[in-house]
């Protein structure tokens, strides 16, 4: 499904993706641990799409297509959706207003007819009851005055709604309570196909235990120096970085 | 900043996106080139005004003869020459008093404009859609009113300005600046001389108007100025929603627009005001363009009286326009809520003026500014409490949305409290569309385009809700087209 070859990724003149290479087939979950500022959410921005993360060497495919030729909302309709680490807040565009739009745009760029409000409003309904989320919640500004759990809940919903084929979670369980982790953890395994690939950033064990991942990969410096099965996560968690780190210098 | 500076680019190219630009080629007369005492004899004439009514407007000559334009708000333009406009344009024909005799050409530009001027129209449309009655006026005349005949069963009065000055004198003459005085200021004096048109509102005691009102202005000769001026009076307990919409052909001449209203209030009463104001606002280097100088002030004289002015404000090259209150009832209670964009070289000054002059008044102003391009955006307003206003609480909130490195935003806010027991509470922030943001937008499917609609009008919300519904539509449309293409 997406293949990654020797990413090199710039930002503000400073390299910090350095030779990054990835398979991730469909259906399958992958989850990528690593020191603050390897370069997780870089790897995240670049493969959405964000200006200023300049690629210069390298490639990004997903099912065939060359996903850096894409802008942002060009790849987000090939099936890419980002689980941001810091979800941003939309004043005055309440959730429901914003999944429609991103819903309609997404129909509409592959020639799709707008869903109707009934059916919306009925599916965002079944999502929001499955994550334990007040309905009213949706009503108000998107993420404004939540708090970061809540945002994070936000994130998962948009995820269920708009059902894309490659999912990056930046971080998702940083900020949310333990039974909200259960329950984020329970909607992605929701989400679990045959033809969708998930990519799971995450500092903590604890979230594996929910969302077992099919392999587990160590980004240090600004490329990938371990993977290995979900056993890597519980050796990271006793040990830590430190060996991957020196490795990575 | 890349996706920044497409919006920028792309929003500057927005002058030639305005779409109401066209000229209706119609035969007209005009007044001569220039302003003297014999221009307002002759613009009082073609109105066959009593002889009071000239003797006023010629008062108020003499005195904007001495009087100097003002120069206090933050608005750069070159010296306007005024004896190089004309001051009177209307299509040539006897007045028509039936839409049969009002030119094809005519109605055929409201039909562009959407404008529902057939009755019948209006009628045949969606069930249960509420009615509007509309007073169109092409340059200086109104040439034609709807729903006259049904809205004087309620004994509401809805007629062009000239036409109340004929048929009911003693009204105008005992409102007519009331609230906005001759002199009260150059541009509102040089309107009380020379002004052509507009619409008059009587609503009686106890009347709920029936239906929205509204004026619909264009402007389409050029070298002319438009000088309109609206009088409502809304009687003990009666309400009316009105609207005024406004849009002008595109020229590379800037035109000259000096409008007045003046809304009377009594005892419980209370009048919603909406504004579209989308005069063309000049190419994206900033030629041509209407110079808008309005004023526009309500007067509450009756206790517990009600006035809410929404203004959305996209058009113009210049705006310079403080919609105000003057809360004199006890009790009564002003707002102001207030959308105002601006792009290219656009120059806006505009907000409120709430003066609290009776105990346990109250007023609210909301106000949104979008710069854009290169244009300035400033927000004036002044909130001021009387030594017997006790208990008057004013509640201000001003936002700015910078899109772009180029433009500028401002915002002065004056208070004078005159009593210790009133409040007074002023919120302003100023954001500038962030790149974060867009990304996260577009990060879920919408384009650039969507993405800056979506969080402009998120920004604008407060605001649109207060229009009328079928106006709101409208409104949020035209804000879409004024920040439109921005991808490049
Ligand atoms: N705009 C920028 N300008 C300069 N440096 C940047 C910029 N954005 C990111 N970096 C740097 O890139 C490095 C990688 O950052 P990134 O956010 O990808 O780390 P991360 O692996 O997600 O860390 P964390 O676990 O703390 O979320 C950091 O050193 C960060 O300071
Ligand atoms: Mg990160």
């Amino acid at each position: 499904m997406l293949s990654i070859e020797n990413l090199h990724v710039t930002v503000a003149e400073k390299a910090i993706i350095r030779g990054l290479s990835l398979n991730l087939p469909a259906g399958e979950v992958h989850a990528i641990m690593g020191p603050n500022g390897a370069g997780k959410s870089t790897l995240s921005y670049t493969l959405a799409g964000r200006d200023g993360y300049e690629v210069t060497e390298g490639s990004a495919v997903l099912d065939g297509v060359d996903l850096l030729s894409l802008n942002a909302s060009e790849r987000a309709a090939e099936g890419i959706f980002l689980s941001f680490q810091y979800p941003l807040e939309i004043p005055g565009v309440p959730a429901l207003t914003f999944v429609r739009a991103a819903l309609n745009a997404q129909r509409k760029s592959k020639g799709e007819p707008e869903i109707s409000a009934p059916d919306f409003l009925k599916r965002a309904r079944e999502v929001a009851g499955s994550l334990k989320m007040d309905f009213e919640m949706l009503r108000r500004g998107l993420n404004v005055g939540f708090s970061g759990g809540e945002k994070k809940r936000m994130e998962i919903f948009q995820m269920a709604m708009l059902q894309p084929r490659l999912a990056i979670l930046d971080e998702t369980d940083s900020g949310l309570d333990i039974d909200a982790l259960r329950i984020v953890a329970e909607g992605v395994n929701a989400l679990r196909a045959a033809d969708r690939a998930m990519l799971v950033i995450t500092h903590y064990q604890r979230l594996l235990d929910y969302i077992r991942p099919d392999r587990v990969h160590v980004l240090a410096g600004g490329k990938i120096v371990a993977s290995g099965g979900p056993e890597l996560a519980l050796e990271l968690e006793r040990e830590g970085y430190d060996r991957y780190s020196k490795a990575a210098a | 900043m890349a996706a920044v500076k497409e919006t920028v680019r792309t929003v500057e190219g927005l002058g030639e996106g305005y779409a109401h630009g066209f000229v209706t080629d119609i035969e007209q007369e005009f007044a001569p080139v220039g302003l003297t005492a014999d221009t307002v004899r002759y613009i009082s004439a073609k109105k066959n005004e009593p002889e009071w009514m000239l003797e006023w407007r010629l008062a108020a000559f003499e005195r904007w003869l001495a009087m100097d334009e003002p120069d206090w708000a933050k608005l750069n333009f070159p010296k306007i020459d005024y004896q190089a406009a004309r001051y009177y344009a209307a299509p040539k024909t006897d007045g028509p008093k039936s839409l049969d005799e009002v030119d094809p050409e005519l109605l055929a530009m409201y039909e562009k404009l959407g404008i529902p001027v057939r009755e019948q129209a209006v009628l045949a449309g969606v069930e249960g859609a509420p009615k509007y009655a509309v007073d169109a006026v092409f340059d200086s005349v109104s040439v034609v009113t709807t729903f006259k005949a049904e809205l004087a069963k309620e004994g509401v009065i809805f007629c062009p300005i000239s036409e109340a000055l004929r048929d009911h004198p003693e009204l105008v003459r005992k409102y007519l600046g009331t609230v906005v005085p001759v002199t009260d200021n150059y541009f509102a004096c040089l309107n009380s001389a020379v002004f052509s048109d507009g619409s008059f509102v009587y609503v009686p005691p106890g009347v709920r108007c029936p239906m929205e009102l509204s004026t619909y202005f264009r402007i389409n000769a050029s070298e002319t100025g438009q000088f309109e001026r609206t009088l409502i009076v809304c009687d003990k307990g009666a309400y009316v929603s009105y609207l005024e919409g406004c849009t002008a052909p595109m020229r590379d001449v800037n035109q000259l627009h000096a409008a007045v209203v003046e809304l009377v209030l009594m005892d419980d009463a209370e009048i919603k005001y909406s504004t579209v104001q989308n005069w063309y606002p000049g190419d994206k280097d900033g030629k041509g363009g209407i110079y808008n100088f309005v004023t526009k002030r309500a007067d509450c004289r009756g206790d517990r009286s009600k006035v809410s002015w929404t203004q959305v404000e996209t058009g113009s090259a210049i705006t310079w326009k403080y919609p105000s209150c003057v809360l004199r009832g006890d009790g009564s209670s002003g707002e102001f809520y207030s959308i105002a964009i601006t792009n290219n070289f656009q120059q806006a000054d505009t907000g409120t003026k709430m003066i609290h002059l009776g105990a346990n008044t109250k007023s609210r102003i909301i106000s949104k500014g979008i710069s854009a391009g290169h244009s300035s955006n400033t927000y004036r307003g002044l909130v001021s409490a009387h030594a017997k206003a006790l208990g008057a609480r004013n509640f201000t909130q001003c936002d700015s949305l910078l899109i772009g490195k180029d433009c500028a935003a401002h915002t002065v806010p004056y208070i004078e409290a005159k009593n210790a027991q009133s409040t007074f509470e002023h919120e302003a922030t100023t954001t500038r569309l962030s790149d974060d943001q867009l990304f996260y937008v577009m990060q879920r499917g919408l384009s650039q385009e969507e993405a800056v609609q979506l969080l402009v009008n998120g920004f604008v919300k407060d605001v649109l809700q207060q229009l009328p519904m079928e106006f709101a539509v409208e409104a949020q449309k035209l804000v879409a087209v004024s920040l439109e293409g921005s991808v490049g």
